[in-house]
């Protein structure tokens, strides 16, 4: 083993002797679960605004589920990066499970999961808040509506960078041959 | 915490936002005051209005239509708006939809209790009370003789009660002390909802404080001016005034020495909000002063529409709908009389 030497019953020794599986499936299980929560969240907080604004103008309904397809998305994207994610998994022999080169795997499985989800998270709040004003703008106002669904395409973005990043650093998950 | 309410609001609030504002989109505007304004009788009105929101409650009413039944069937549709409103809301929603009736409330308590003094028939009076300030035990209010009576007989079991403390005396109800005790009553209740906005916090407590604060300074100042030349002493008019607002505590101290309406405008030029109404009104001229505030109050209750997420909203549609009714009244009124030269008067238009 190279690096630092670490004393056996110290907080860095228990950290390295967590199995870099138990890593990856808490990252696998953040990416997919925070990104529905983020995704559901903005649903709700879009489609409760579009059901009210619809009694007094039923026109806006049809387009305005644009914006529950782009919170739908967020949770697309944290389901594929999961199933790339898992795709990563590869068994190594016991005696080199706490190698350096597998606890560098382990993590980068971790990391890509918690990149995805809490980017996902904060994107799908974002397009469902602004969904929510898209449908109320869009009841009182029907030229707003393509305006303020820039504002949601610009919102979108966010995963989708989080998706990107979360894939890159997946690709560095690599584990030691056998 | 302020600034995160898009977060929680839609929970229990999104759908209802969503319908306020569906009925603010069906305020009246300026072209349809304009249509009104034009008309001839009021079996026109009743035409112009079909083609609104109001269609389908006046749409049955037989032809020689009446001032009285056009105000009856448009406060109703404001009620419906409100009870359907009200039934959907959970807490702490439903309790601030509640506060808003409390002030019809005290209005129809007034109403009845003054009827009474003059020696007018229960029914007939209940029949101009406001429906949404009806309570149960309404009709005993007639019975009683003075306050410690109305407050034992009717009001301990009403919302109103905790308003009562400071009314409670056991002098007989004459025309004065009954108008002292709707100011006081009112009091107790701004107080009371300032405080509880205040509680709610974020959006909905920043909103609400300017909208009651305006409403205190408005009602200061209509007391004072309705208690020149009075016997109502300084002591006692400076007891009707709310503890909050932008008048509170100073402008409170020259209002209540304030003895004509000159001394009255020089106290409120010294507060910028306030100035820009009253520099609109020539030295002597008071009449135009309600227009002033309501022009205010409705300019101040569109912006409440502004932001989303929190409470105010309703409480601005209930108000601008009431603006609403006052301003079809007048216009029936007008039309009804062959006074159109004077519809412009009294007409605040909203957008």
């Amino acid at each position: 083993m190279s690096g630092a030497a670490i004393h056996a019953s110290s907080w860095a020794a228990a950290l390295v002797r967590i199995s870099p599986y138990t890593f990856s499936a808490i990252g696998i299980a953040i990416s997919i679960g925070v990104s529905v929560l983020g995704a559901a969240w903005g649903i709700y907080i879009t489609g409760s605004s579009l059901i009210g604004a619809a009694i007094e103008a039923p026109r806006i309904t049809s387009k305005n589920l644009i914006s529950v397809i782009f919170c739908e998305a967020v949770a697309i994207y944290g389901v594929i990066v999961a199933i790339i994610l898992q795709t990563k998994l590869e068994s190594v022999p016991s005696s080199k499970m706490y190698d350096a080169e597998s606890l560098r795997a382990g993590y980068a499985i971790f990391a890509s999961g918690i990149i995805v989800g809490f980017a996902n998270l904060v994107c799908g709040l974002c397009v469902g808040i602004i969904g929510s004003s898209c449908a109320l703008s869009d009841a009182q106002n029907s030229t707003l509506f393509v305006k303020i669904l820039v504002i949601e395409i610009f919102g979108s973005a966010l995963g989708l960078f989080g998706v990107i990043v979360g894939i890159i650093m997946s690709a560095q998950a690599t584990w030691p041959t056998k | 915490m302020y600034g995160f309410e898009a977060l929680t609001f839609n929970i229990h609030g999104g759908y209802l936002e969503a319908i306020v504002r569906g009925h603010r989109a069906g305020l009246l505007t300026t072209a349809d005051y304009n249509n009104l304004c034009q008309c001839e009788n009021l079996d026109d009105i009743k035409m112009h209005l079909s083609a609104t929101k109001y269609g389908s409650y006046l749409q049955n009413e037989p032809s020689p239509l009446h001032t009285t039944t056009i105000v009856e069937k448009c406060t109703l549709k404001l009620v419906d708006d409100y009870k359907h409103m009200l039934c959907q809301a959970t807490e702490p929603m439903s309790t601030f939809l509640e506060y808003i009736r409390y002030g019809h409330m005290i209005d129809n308590v007034v109403l009845i209790v003054t009827g009474t003094l003059h020696e007018r028939d229960v029914q007939e009076l209940l029949e101009k009370c406001h429906p949404l300030g009806m309570f149960d035990s309404i009709a005993t209010l007639a019975v009683a003789q003075n306050m410690r009576e109305l407050y034992r007989l009717v009001l301990v079991d009403t919302p109103l009660a905790p308003y009562f403390s400071e009314c409670l005396t056991s002098e007989d109800l004459d025309d004065m002390n009954i108008e002292i005790m709707r100011n006081t009553l009112y009091k107790a209740y701004l107080e009371d909802f300032y405080k509880f906005c205040q509680k709610l916090g974020g959006a909905t407590s920043e909103i609400m404080s300017d909208l009651l604060a305006f409403e205190a300074d408005r009602r200061a100042v209509n007391i004072t001016i309705n208690s020149i030349g009075t016997e109502l002493t300084r002591e006692d008019r400076k007891k009707l005034y709310s503890n909050f607002g932008l008048l509170y505590p100073y402008g409170h101290e020259e209002l209540a020495i304030c003895e004509d309406i000159d001394q009255v405008r020089g106290v409120m030029e010294k507060y910028p909000p306030y100035q820009a109404i009253f520099s609109k009104m020539s030295y002597g001229e008071s009449q135009m002063l309600d227009k002033a505030f309501y022009e205010e109050e409705v300019r101040r209750l569109c912006l409440a529409f502004e932001q989303q997420f929190h409470y105010a909203v309703f409480f601005a549609y209930m108000r601008l709908r009431e603006q609403e009714i006052r301003n079809l009244m007048w216009i029936s009124e007008c039309v009804a009389q062959n006074q159109k030269s004077r519809i412009h008067d009294s007409v605040v238009y909203m957008f």
